[in-house]
């Protein structure tokens, strides 16, 4: 290798002036064949229909007509006043939180179960990430039956205990909380995964420290070890959590289409009734820039916690 | 007396016990979709509930496959999940490589237009790219669900930062073998991009074959839908009445994913969770 090198530096050194910008002009033109198709279909396909929908959203244009007109704001003065998008987005943030708090806190547990001990880590493991490759869709058909009022096998268990369970995904005051359920379920194992990424992380010096000061409780490994040095991973894996669940549409349209009540309207579930049932287009790019500019701020948190990550190591 | 030993002992059977817990509502809904799809009607809607089933059937696999083209669903599903990727690779691996190995100018500008397009997830440009397949009349057909993803920002993004550790060495004795920049590409990085292209590739195929947003705006034919959409439509067709095989048609569509993670569960995990690195 180090041959290759010398020779390619005598070529450098002896090459002429002109040769040599000859070289770095036909490396530059490799390189603009290289990226063209990419950068052309970046455009086309991400960046441009991206630029595109903010642009549509301060006009009054519906799909299928031909004519359109700026309104500026008035597509979001609109939903400012309109109780729906309030609804859809108060039930966003409840389905994030819920969402996050329960599969981070179990995902969080899970991981420190599965890593304080070694025997059977692969299968705990492969079973708990199961549910983040299955698809949703057909999943959520299975939640749908399992939670039947009438055959399905959850109010049949719950009857057991003498509690009377409802028909979950109909009720108002149950079906955002039970599609909060189903979005926990599948979120915990990836936040697992992440977990046990950050805990091996660890130096298992420190275990022994904490065990030669006398504590060796469970507790008190998490306390003194674990909490303080995985602070930064649960801060990125909270907004891991929060964009992933932010975009929360599949279990929405399959199994209560927003509703009973709009009692599951969420973002997305808005945009798109707008966007492909109403086709009211410059309306539906609204709340998609809004969509936008969430996904936004969540990302730039992420940028910075990455950072932070790095940091402390 | 209580020794350490047993504390240790203790505290390690709890743990198998609380994980074991925990495993059984994670592998319920799996279980209990593969018993209901091996059970007859009548221990289907029943209050009676039984965890195995008691006269065991294949019917709703029959029922799956005969009501509706589930196979069709499934082979539609490689089709687009295969036209993704495929192109996506076609087009990224050249792309990254002159990013990161090749000086031009404006590819800092290039490269910061490739994380912006990392930011924007399917659902913002469903509208003009629905807009776009519209005009050129291409609503409904294959090539919606797959030429609006043969651009990856991701794929770009992953690739680049494999190639950027790759030593210059390599490419300058390349080079002085006589080799074109094209196959330096094809025949030097993408064998050892390998490992960036796999954790791409679970990536890509786990997300696009369960996705359901995009055909769902995209195609309402059940000849072109992908098994996500493809099970909704049957869904909604039998309104309910037809569980046992809509529970043999979600072990099918589940089956292929679910497979290849067991066989290959670390590259798998570092595909699906890479991205929340990114």
């Amino acid at each position: 290798m180090s041959q290759v090198n010398e020779q390619t530096r005598d070529l450098a050194a002896g090459a002429a002036p002109r040769r040599q910008r000859s070289a770095q002009s036909v490396e530059a033109a490799t390189a603009y064949l290289f990226v063209t198709p990419a950068t052309l279909l970046l455009f086309l396909l991400l960046l441009g229909p991206a630029a595109s929908v903010i642009a549509l959203s301060f006009t009054d244009w519906q799909f299928g007509s031909k004519t359109f007109e700026f309104v500026g704001f008035a597509n979001y003065a609109e939903m400012f006043q309109d109780d729906v998008f309030w609804t859809s987005i108060t039930n966003t943030l409840i389905y994030v939180s819920v969402v996050v708090v329960g599969s981070v806190s179990l995902g969080l547990m899970i991981a420190m179960l599965i890593e304080s001990r070694r025997s059977f880590r692969r299968v705990w493991r492969t079973i708990y990430f199961l549910p983040v490759t299955a698809t949703l869709v057909a999943m959520a058909l299975v939640f749908e039956y399992i939670l039947h009022p009438a055959f399905g096998p959850l109010n049949e268990f719950l009857g057991l205990f003498g509690v009377e369970g409802t028909n979950w995904l109909q009720n108002r005051s149950t079906a955002l909380l039970t599609l909060c359920g189903i979005g926990i379920w599948q979120a915990v194992g990836f936040n697992m995964v992440l977990f046990l990424a950050g805990l091996t992380a660890i130096p298992t010096d420190l275990y022994d420290a904490v065990a030669i000061d006398g504590s060796d409780s469970t507790w008190d490994r998490f306390r003194i070890v674990v909490w303080p040095l995985l602070g930064p991973t649960t801060m990125f894996v909270v907004i891991i959590s929060c964009i992933r669940s932010f975009q929360v549409f599949d279990t929405v349209k399959v199994l209560t289409d927003g509703g009973p009540n709009r009692a599951t309207e969420v973002l997305l579930f808005t945009m798109f009734s707008e966007g492909f049932t109403y086709f009211r287009s410059g309306y539906a790019a609204a709340l998609t820039t809004i969509f936008l500019i969430f996904v936004l701020i969540l990302t730039l948190v992420q940028r910075i916690s990455i950072e932070k990550r790095i940091h402390y190591g | 007396m209580i020794s350490p030993r047993h504390t240790k002992l203790a505290i390690g059977g709890l743990r198998h016990l609380v994980l074991a817990i925990g495993a059984f509502v994670v592998l319920f809904p799996f279980i209990w979709m593969l018993s209901a799809s091996f059970k007859p009607p009548s221990e289907i809607y029943t209050q009676d509930v039984q965890l195995i089933p008691i006269a065991w059937t294949l019917e709703n696999y029959i029922r799956a496959f005969s009501a509706q083209p589930l196979g069709k669903y499934l082979l539609n599903g490689v089709i687009v999940t295969f036209g993704i990727f495929a192109f996506q690779v076609l087009f990224s691996l050249p792309c990254a490589f002159a990013l990161a190995k090749l000086n031009f100018r404006g590819r800092e500008v290039l490269f910061a237009l490739i994380i912006l397009g990392l930011l924007i997830p399917e659902y913002v440009i469903s509208i003009p790219v629905f807009f776009m397949f519209f005009k050129v009349g291409l609503l409904n057909t294959f090539w919606s669900l797959i030429i609006p993803f043969w651009i990856s920002a991701f794929g770009i993004f992953l690739m680049r930062q494999f190639f950027k550790t790759i030593p210059d060495d390599l490419l300058a004795a390349a080079r002085l073998d006589g080799l074109s920049e094209i196959m330096i590409v094809w025949r030097i990085m993408a064998p050892l991009a390998v490992p960036a292209v796999m954790a791409f590739a679970i990536f890509s195929v786990v997300f696009h074959w369960n996705d359901f947003y995009w055909p769902l705006i995209m195609v309402n034919d059940a000849e072109i839908a992908t098994p996500p959409l493809g099970i909704v439509l049957f869904s909604n067709a039998e309104a309910g009445n037809a569980v046992g095989p809509m529970m043999a048609a979600a072990v099918i569509i589940t089956l292929p994913l679910v497979l290849l993670f067991l066989s290959m569960q670390r590259r798998f995990i570092e595909g699906l969770t890479i991205g929340s690195f990114k």
